[in-house]
């Protein structure tokens, strides 16, 4: 599985250099009351099989970049390539409630055109990835919220693109749970060579990031920080390193907080 | 077992048992004196012994059943792909939607009498009549049903790159199939009522004797108990139908995507 993955990363041709290329994008909602600028200027580079983790204080506009990447909206200036169309991950799982764990993972390579005798045992290899096999046949209301999550980062893999996008996706979960889907995600990530924009407010999620922290202004305009993480996995949070990046963080997104007032 | 037997059977056992009774008591007691205003259950019993002694009950039951399943079929035929529609496509949502919706509460006893001039005495106008009826229910359930469909699956549903007809048929049906089966059930009851209004104002001897007919020959002939043996038939059918077919469909849905507690 992580073979044959990254046999077809080694196909992309060298032209392609990104997984997705945010140039000088900025949105703006329109309404009859004027039109409130959400995203202004924002540069952004993520190269094939790289994890970049977006954070920033609420209202920053994060979700709305992603929801830009993803195609599900366009932007009001600047441009977005991707290679391919990405897989996004939400908050909330999105699993369909009236297929079982297995079957939702088939519909999205059914989707893509895998031929029915392929999705069945692909489908199973996906389950095995997030350490979920045996659940094939389980319904969604059956499974924990953090089983949920995993059937849902299957079926995002499921769709083979080169870029996947996620939303704070493990943002409903409990402290501890969260801790173990990040490093799941982290080591799925690390057997799949697929490019992750990973977007969040929490630090401590941004601390896990294995390799590339951005923290975005709260008042719309361009990229405030960014960070190299290399601090080696699996990491502990009691690390003197993952402690001193986590209190660097904590008070540059505090410091854009109280610069402009939003919360 | 056991328990199915004194939660399910037995409650509506004792309802029935104890209408009897009173049924009985008051005919006994002499509290009404008149057979031909209320007749003796065993009056009732009589009729339905002589009925399946000539052979006829079963006649008039399937005479009646036969056409309301059949219309009931068309109906859905027609009221699904136009219910999609009308959910779907805003223009003609505009056009005929609020059409849709007074029609459902247009009695459609009302299609009676021009259906009979339009089609004359036969099997065509009893159709006609349970299409005008249950179409609209059907097509307004499925919308209904497409109105409540989250918008979080159908932009997963549009991630996973399901569009047009994939979109519908993969995402958006299997959504809405609560409300549909909600619209499917009304249709049903629609269907029967509609039939028994055209049954018992045309009758034809071409037609046949249905449970309809049979309740305006009991009128006819002043047989209070012929005209109790047809209500009761068209009460059980009714109840037969939905306990049989609906229900358990419907349970099966809710049950699948975890929306049915046990009790």
């Amino acid at each position: 599985m992580a073979t044959a993955l990254a046999k077809a990363a080694e196909d992309i041709s060298p032209a392609t250099t990104h997984a997705a290329r945010i140039e000088h994008v900025s949105k703006s909602f329109g309404g009859p009351a004027g039109s409130q600028l959400v995203l202004d200027d924002i540069t952004l580079d993520v190269a094939p099989g790289e994890f970049v983790t977006l954070l920033g204080a609420s209202g920053c506009g994060k979700s709305t970049l992603l929801n830009l990447v993803a195609g599900l909206d366009k932007p009001s200036a600047g441009a977005i390539t991707t290679d391919g169309r990405p897989a996004l991950m939400f908050q909330e799982h999105a699993l369909f409630p009236w297929l079982t764990a297995g079957k939702n993972i088939e519909l999205a390579l059914k989707l893509r055109g895998v031929p029915k005798a392929e999705r069945r045992p692909r489908a199973e290899e996906l389950l095995e990835l997030v350490r979920l096999h045996g659940a094939y046949r389980k319904r969604v209301h059956e499974l924990s919220g953090g089983m949920r999550q995993r059937v849902a980062l299957a079926r995002a893999l499921a769709q083979d693109s080169r870029l996947l996008l996620m939303d704070e996706p493990f943002a409903a979960l409990d402290a501890i749970t969260r801790d173990v889907l990040h490093d799941e995600l982290t080591r799925v990530w690390s057997e799949t060579n697929v490019s992750v924009l990973f977007v969040t407010h929490n630090v401590r999620e941004a601390c896990a990031s294995p390799q590339r922290v951005v923290l975005l202004s709260s008042r719309p305009g361009p990229v405030a920080h960014e960070w190299r993480v290399g601090i080696p996995h699996p990491r502990r949070i009691e690390d003197s390193a993952v402690a001193e990046l986590s209190v660097e963080i904590t008070e540059q997104l505090r410091g854009e907080i109280r610069r402009h007032g939003q919360h | 077992m056991r328990q199915v037997l004194t939660q399910k059977v037995l409650p509506p056992l004792t309802a029935v048992l104890l209408v009897l009774v009173v049924w009985q008591a008051l005919v006994s007691f002499d509290v009404v004196d008149d057979p031909s205003k209320l007749p003796s259950p065993s009056a009732v019993w009589d009729e339905v012994r002589d009925a399946w002694l000539a052979g006829t009950l079963l006649d008039y039951i399937w005479t009646s059943v036969s056409r309301g399943l059949l219309g009931f079929l068309l109906a859905l035929v027609i009221g699904t792909p136009l219910g999609l529609i009308v959910a779907r496509v805003r223009f003609i949502r505009a056009a005929i939607g609020p059409i849709l919706s007074g029609l459902q509460s247009l009695p459609s006893v009302a299609w009676v009498p021009p259906a009979v001039l339009w089609l004359g005495l036969e099997n065509k106008m009893m159709y006609a009549v349970i299409l005008l009826g249950a179409v609209p229910s059907i097509a307004n359930g499925l919308v209904s049903g497409v109105d409540q469909v989250p918008p979080l699956f159908l932009r997963a549903g549009r991630t996973l790159g399901a569009s047009g007809l994939r979109h519908t048929w993969h995402i958006v049906l299997p959504a809405a199939l609560p409300g549909y089966l909600a619209g499917l059930k009304q249709g049903w009851a629609f269907s029967w009522r509609s039939l028994m209004a055209a049954e018992i104002i045309a009758s034809s001897p071409e037609l046949g004797v249905g449970l309809g007919q049979l309740l305006e020959n009991g009128r006819n002939a002043s047989s209070m108990p012929m005209i109790f043996l047809a209500i009761f038939l068209i009460l059980i059918v009714g109840i037969a139908v939905d306990l049989l077919i609906f229900s358990p469909l419907e349970r099966r849905v809710l049950r699948g995507r975890g929306l049915l507690v046990k009790s």
